[in-house]
């Protein structure tokens, strides 16, 4: 039996949105407040879904502590109280919730290999949110 | 097509247990849920059905009638219960998340009437849930 397991943390940061490909006239207009040069920030909330098989002897997709163990390391202690504009991630990349987005399953999708990375959900806001599941259409 | 989502919660309490494997497996793959005595969680049940809409009656499916099985089939078998000792599923299998969504799924899927069941999400707490779509 195939199931599905979602697991939620949390990590706040700041960014600023601003590209160099644009004048600063530009930039306000495509990013307005975002464009803020000081910069601004989120509590952000992740939702990771993996899924696989159910282990019959143990009951479990993947084991939480294995889940817990690598977001935290990897993406949670990475990007909590950080500004995301000075992370290599986005040295060329806009840190719009769209990339940071990407980015995340990227990390995900490289080092997890106790069960298959179904999706990436990443809430900016309680009024945004933001969903990425490679080159597959996001399921619900 | 159609999606319908209903909701409906329960408390139960549950610890996870392998009679297969030696106490000190069971502890480190386990861990704290290992507690013979058990430990409890309010469950969130969402149920996700689909179909057309009847055009007489407007409805994909009676909400009244998915009330009533989802009240026969899962609360009145398992809100506040131990779900190892007293939900049959469990006597064998261990009480997971995982175990809990597939097997509210066979306990609906037979008895729906006019629509089909698309997910049964179980959250055990706001930050864990997990999906079963009836997939082998």
């Amino acid at each position: 039996m195939k199931a599905h397991l979602t697991r939620r943390y949390r990590f706040s940061a700041s960014h600023r949105l601003h590209s160099d490909e644009m004048s600063p006239q530009e930039n306000a207009e495509t990013y307005g407040k975002c464009n803020n040069p000081y910069g601004h920030g989120h509590n952000y909330a992740l939702q990771v879904t993996v899924s696989g098989p159910v282990d019959e002897r143990t009951g479990m997709v993947c084991n939480l502590v294995d889940l817990d163990g690598f977001v935290n390391r990897e993406i949670v202690e990475r990007f909590d109280l950080q500004n995301l504009n000075t992370l290599l991630e986005f040295a060329q990349a806009v840190p719009t919730t769209e990339n940071l987005c990407i980015a995340i399953y990227d990390v995900l999708n490289r080092g997890f290999t106790q069960a298959h990375l179904e999706k990436v959900r990443l809430e900016e806001t309680m009024m945004n949110s933001f969903e990425y599941a490679g080159s597959r259409e996001v399921r619900h | 097509m159609v999606y319908l989502t209903r909701k409906a919660e329960f408390a139960a309490s549950h610890y996870y247990h392998n009679p297969d494997f030696t106490p000190e497996e069971n502890q480190r793959i386990f861990g704290k849920c290992n507690n013979p005595n058990g430990h409890g969680h309010n469950y969130m049940l969402e149920v996700t059905v689909k179909g057309e809409v009847d055009p007489r009656s407007g409805f994909v499916v009676d909400l009244k009638q998915l009330k009533e099985v989802l009240q026969r089939e899962v609360l009145d078998a398992m809100d506040h219960r131990f779900l190892n000792k007293e939900v049959p599923e469990f006597a064998k299998q261990i009480p997971t998340t995982e175990n809990l969504a597939i097997a509210i799924w066979q306990r609906l899927a037979s008895k729906m009437k006019s629509a089909q069941l698309h997910r049964v999400r179980v959250y055990e707490t706001p930050d864990l849930f997990v999906d079963f779509y009836g997939e082998a």
